[in-house]
């Protein structure tokens, strides 16, 4: 038999599998599983959205786009950005329309990162910005976060990682895994920082809309950042969209051109069908979106105070809708936590580890699972406390 | 105010010290919150929405429209209320269209509605013609889907 793995990258065997895969193997197979793993809302995509895809269908648009999207729909996007946050991006060569975040994501760091090149990022983070970063010939450089700070990170802990290689910065606020946000002058300090290093941004602000307790604050908003930022967002977790994978990336032109260039050449558009749903949601979804946010905040309330009961230290997440408490406190590393949870009162939860060595000893908690059954879930875990 | 209400609206049996963890308010504050509420007539009832098809009790239900000729000294509130106390009627709405106030009216049998309707409403002065439409089953009441939902397929752990 021919030993296909000889005919691999070495870029490829440089990336490890994502540890959130061994927990997915895991749970597969079990039965009446509780999930507090899942990085998606629970809610079905708005009715008024569904239809919009499918009267695009109906009507028979089922063809290539412009390789940057829509027009209508970067014009929405547009919209939204000037009347959220009083940012203007031109639809015409500053917005891009991608197949989801991690695309756009992916698409920034391909377009800038030249083999040698340092990006930092802050963990815990999303899984996929390490691998990216690897993938796209570049060195990743964690900055850790802790559970004092909030899990926000500091312009001095970035300064500290900086060396002449240093491109660029990743930042995802609010933060998947721990929920965590920044405050405006916590930016400010960031984008110091990023002006005196000349460095540029990429700022992944998916969860935006789940902002609880204030404002979101958009980084390119910040003073001077507009040009150095390259913004990224999507429908997905706002508008309970994430298998119509709409996202996007905005920026400076010279920017989005560049990651324009390897989408036209790999994705080619974002489906047509999705594009016509997201324009839908960006027009006429702000009732829905804000009724999700509504029950997605009482459930946070609900939660984490029920976690805090059971003695798992959590710290208040403003955003996003994930719990990120401590199982320190009972010996256990996030892992045999998890592992032992699962297989005794089959509730899964997703350990820190897997978003950065310095989310060892936490576990991330979806919310975004019905009243019921998180109160299930807090009884079970309870149980195993016990 | 508006967040307690959301919550008791989905669901009535909630108890006051979850709904203060799901709000922020202190339990004391919901609880006073909500009489506020009862006292002023704000909340008006609490109720279940029950799927009687099920339980085996058929109830009949039609939806009666009807055109009114309002007399001198009664506007449509007058006959609205006259109407209301029947315990048959189960809703009634002034609407625009063709008729004028729309009626859900609920019965044992087709005759015990059709009897109803005849003697009962049609026989008002103020009521100039009826329209019954019987109901021949309930999809939706209240908002609640009355058929039974696709379970959720998402995946257990994800991104």
């Amino acid at each position: 038999m021919t030993d296909v793995k000889k005919f691999l990258s070495d870029k490829i065997k440089t990336v490890p599998p994502s540890g959130i895969r061994k927990y997915f193997d895991m749970v597969i197979g079990m039965d009446d599983v509780i999930s507090l793993g899942v990085g998606e809302p629970d809610f079905v995509t708005p009715w008024h959205i569904r239809e919009a895809c499918i009267y695009s269908l109906e009507k028979g648009h089922t063809s290539y786009t412009s390789n940057s999207g829509l027009i209508e729909l970067r014009e929405a996007i547009s919209d939204s950005f000037h009347n959220d946050y009083g940012v203007d991006y031109n639809p015409d060569d500053q917005i891009l329309v991608t197949t989801g975040v991690s695309e756009a994501a992916d698409l920034a760091l391909r377009a800038l990162v030249n083999p040698g090149d340092e990006v930092i990022l802050h963990e815990p983070c999303y899984v996929s910005y390490k691998p990216s970063i690897i993938l796209s010939g570049g060195t990743p450089v964690p900055v850790s976060t802790t559970r004092d700070n909030e899990f926000r990170v500091t312009g001095e802990q970035i300064e500290a990682a900086i060396t002449d290689r240093t491109k660029a910065i990743i930042l995802s606020y609010p933060n998947n895994p721990t929920g965590a946000v920044m405050q405006k002058q916590d930016l400010e300090e960031v984008a110091d920082v990023v002006v005196e290093h000349d460095l540029l941004v990429i700022s992944d602000e998916v969860y935006d809309k789940l902002t609880y307790n204030g404002k979101h604050t958009c980084f390119s908003s910040l003073n001077g950042m507009e040009d150095r930022t390259i913004l990224l967002n999507g429908l997905s977790k706002s508008h309970a969209m994430t298998g119509l994978r709409v996202g996007y990336a905005m920026g400076p032109p010279g920017l989005i051109s560049a990651m324009l260039l390897i989408h036209q050449y790999t994705m080619l558009c974002a489906p047509i069908t999705a594009q016509m749903g997201a324009i839908e949601a960006l027009r006429n979804g702000e009732a829905e979106m804000q009724a999700m946010v509504r029950e997605y905040n009482r459930r946070r309330r609900l939660f984490v105070t029920g976690l805090n009961r059971l003695g798992l230290d959590c710290f208040e997440p403003r955003g996003a809708f994930y719990a990120f408490p401590s199982v320190k406190s009972t010996g256990m590393t996030s892992s045999q936590f998890a592992e032992e949870l699962l297989h005794q009162q089959k509730v899964a939860v997703v350990p820190g580890e897997v978003f950065g060595q310095s989310g060892d000893g936490f576990l991330r908690c979806s919310y975004a699972s019905s009243l019921d059954e998180l109160k299930t879930a807090l009884e079970k875990i309870e149980e195993f406390l016990s | 105010m508006n967040e307690i209400l959301e919550i008791i609206e989905q669901d009535p049996k909630k108890d006051p010290s979850e709904i203060a963890l799901l709000t922020g308010y202190s339990e004391k504050e919901v609880q006073t919150r909500i009489k506020e509420l009862e006292d002023s007539g704000i909340i008006r009832k609490y109720k279940a929405v029950i799927d009687w098809d099920r339980v085996g009790e058929e109830y009949v239900y039609a939806i009666i429209e009807l055109k009114i000729t309002l007399g001198d000294r009664s506007g449509y509130d007058t006959i609205a209320h006259r109407i209301a106390s029947f315990n048959e009627v189960r809703s009634i709405r002034l609407i625009s269209g063709d008729h004028d106030l729309s009626l859900t009216v609920r019965g044992k049998s087709m005759k015990d509605v059709a009897f109803f309707v005849v003697e009962k409403i049609a026989s008002l002065d103020q009521v100039q013609s009826t329209v019954t439409h019987f109901v021949l089953k309930t999809y939706k009441e209240d908002g609640v889907p009355l058929f039974e939902q696709e379970k959720s397929k998402r995946l257990a752990i994800s991104p």
